[in-house]
């Protein structure tokens, strides 16, 4: 493998000859790769490589069939359950679609984690909602219900969320899917300000390529069959001719087209009241 | 031949397998509700909606039964001239069996299949994986309240049913057939014994609610996490829950007398 080793100091997790298969279909085949503290890293691949299931790993959402991931210095692949729930609270995932908990409303479940972890009180708990919809750029969103969200809106939430205990590692997966132009600039200057001010380890998944090389500090290339790894700009000119063509590659454009007829069909972009008041 | 019997066993093989998960599910939901918090807020609200949005069906069906069952008595007994014991047939019918056992098919059919297709949902929707990376065991916070509120409901729910029922009875004996009031109102009450017959009626509607209660939510919890998979569970709680619940039935009533 061609790619720029990381000290052990220095990386906050670390994937070291992870074997993965859904039943008998193998997806990561002696996958190592580390994550460097307070970076944002970056997983790029294309459409079923196995991105969403490296951050399940982490999370120890799946088990992997061999090999360890350590997330801080600790091996979670032989934890029990019970542990791995003290290993997540310090962990936020922002979920693909949002996973947001479709009975509770926005204040609901941002309050959720708290009202769950901590003993703040009721105006507290609120607060720190308030405080973290602000820093995600919504506002008068409390009482809207997940399925009344826009896209975008749903991102924001789910980001908001993730923060809401202070994770030191923040999972993101797939931040622009689905998203217009200006959502997706808009999250990705979100994503920057919030690992520069609050500091934490950020490992972002996606196939969006020119938003996360221009966020990233650290890539992880998932190419068929091989990982590489290192600073955007050293694997920009890497002599791998599969690296510079994944890099090069014109998804942008049939990114936006996607985005653009999804807008489409979403309709109108802000929400609607609940009650018509 | 030895094909036949080598599909059977690796069938029962499996269904052994599956008995052994369904335990250990239900350990972990014991194992959770020793476990503060209470969640009181959740177990209402789904006690609400195993319990009291299926109040209609169930008055409305016990009402039908207890009327189908004197009409049928009545028929029955006047053959033999006995007319006046109505009243304690269709009262230790509806107490004995037709409460419990037909409440446990409507609840299934109606909240046990619900309950499977929320869950299923929150699972398609990886909204159990959110709960658990926001550090919350999912059978805590959602399957633990659930399974409980079919326990309590199911017994309250015979209840309704039984009542309804014995009103349903007494309009057809009394109105219609001209029964007097007075003969069975006395019947029912002197057939009817508080220990074996309405204690063995509502220890047979806990076991029916644990029943539909574990395995409504362990069908949602362990769907494939597609729509094919969301419906395949649903169906599967409907017929699982019904069948166990008629074989438990028999046992129960072979065992303990009730
Ligand atoms: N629960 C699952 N069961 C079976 N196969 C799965 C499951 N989840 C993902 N896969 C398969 O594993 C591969 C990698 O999935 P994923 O990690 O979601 O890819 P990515 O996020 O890179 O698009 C895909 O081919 C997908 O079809
Ligand atoms: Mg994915």
């Amino acid at each position: 493998m061609n790619s720029q080793p990381i000290p052990d100091s220095d990386a906050h997790v670390r994937l070291d000859r992870v074997e993965m298969a859904y039943g008998n279909r193998p997806v990561l085949r002696g996958v190592s790769c580390a994550f460097p503290t307070g970076a944002i890293s970056v997983v790029l691949g294309g459409s079923g490589s196995g991105k969403s299931t490296i951050l399940k790993l982490i999370g120890g959402l799946l088990r992997a069939q061999a090999g360890r991931v350590l997330v801080g210095q600790r091996d979670i692949t032989s934890l029990k359950e019970s542990q791995l729930y003290q290993v997540r609270r310090r962990l936020g995932m922002m979920f693909q679609n949002g996973a947001l908990l479709d009975s509770l409303s926005v204040l609901e479940n941002l309050a959720f984690p708290l009202r769950e972890h901590s003993h703040l009180s009721r105006e507290e708990i609120q607060a720190r909602v308030h405080e973290r919809l602000f820093a995600v750029g919504l506002q008068d969103v409390d009482d809207l219900m997940p399925r009344e969200l826009s896209g975008g809106m749903v991102k924001r939430v789910a980001l908001a969320r993730a923060l809401m205990q202070d994770p030191e590692i923040l999972l993101v997966d797939e931040p622009f899917s689905g998203l217009d132009p200006l959502s997706t600039k808009l999250i990705e200057a979100l994503l920057v300000r919030i690992n520069r001010t609050l500091g934490m380890t950020m490992i972002v998944v996606s196939h969006h390529i020119p938003s996360t090389m221009r966020m990233a500090d650290h890539v992880v290339l998932l190419l068929p069959g091989c990982v590489v790894q290192g600073v955007p700009s050293t694997l920009r000119d890497s002599e791998d001719v599969r690296v510079r063509r994944f890099l090069t590659e014109d998804t942008d454009t049939s990114d936006q087209i996607l985005a653009h007829t999804q807008d489409f069909e979403a309709g109108e972009h802000k929400p609607q009241r609940r009650g018509g008041a | 031949m030895a094909r036949l019997i080598r599909r059977l066993g690796r069938r029962v093989g499996r269904m052994v397998e599956e008995l052994g998960r369904l335990a250990e599910f239900t350990g972990h939901i014991v194992t959770v509700t020793m476990r503060p918090p209470l969640r009181i807020r959740e177990f209402v609200d789904e006690v609400f909606k195993t319990g009291v949005l299926s109040i209609l069906i169930i008055g409305i069906s016990g009402m039908a039964v207890g009327m189908v069952l004197g009409l049928q008595g009545y028929t029955t007994l006047v053959r033999f001239g006995a007319e006046n014991s109505l009243g304690a047939v269709v009262g230790l019918s509806l107490i004995r069996e037709m409460g419990p056992v037909l409440t446990a098919l409507l609840t299934t059919g109606r909240a046990g299949s619900a309950i499977t297709a929320e869950i299923g949902a929150m699972k398609a929707t990886e909204q159990l994986d959110g709960l658990r990376m926001m550090a919350v065991d999912p059978v805590d916070y959602v399957i633990r309240p659930k399974a409980w509120a079919m326990v309590v409901s199911m017994p309250l729910l015979s209840a309704l049913f039984i009542v309804t029922g014995i009103a349903g009875g007494y309009v057809v004996g009394v109105d219609l057939m001209g029964i007097d009031s007075g003969t069975f109102l006395s019947s029912l009450e002197n057939a009817v014994d508080f220990r074996d017959d309405v204690a063995g009626s509502i220890i047979k509607s806990v076991i029916f609610g644990t029943l539909v209660g574990l395995i409504s939510t362990y069908r949602g919890y362990t769907a494939a996490p597609t729509s094919a998979g969301v419906s395949a569970a649903t169906t599967s709680t409907v017929v699982i829950g019904s069948v166990s619940v008629l074989i438990f039935d028999y046992f129960i009533t072979a065992l303990w007398g009730v």
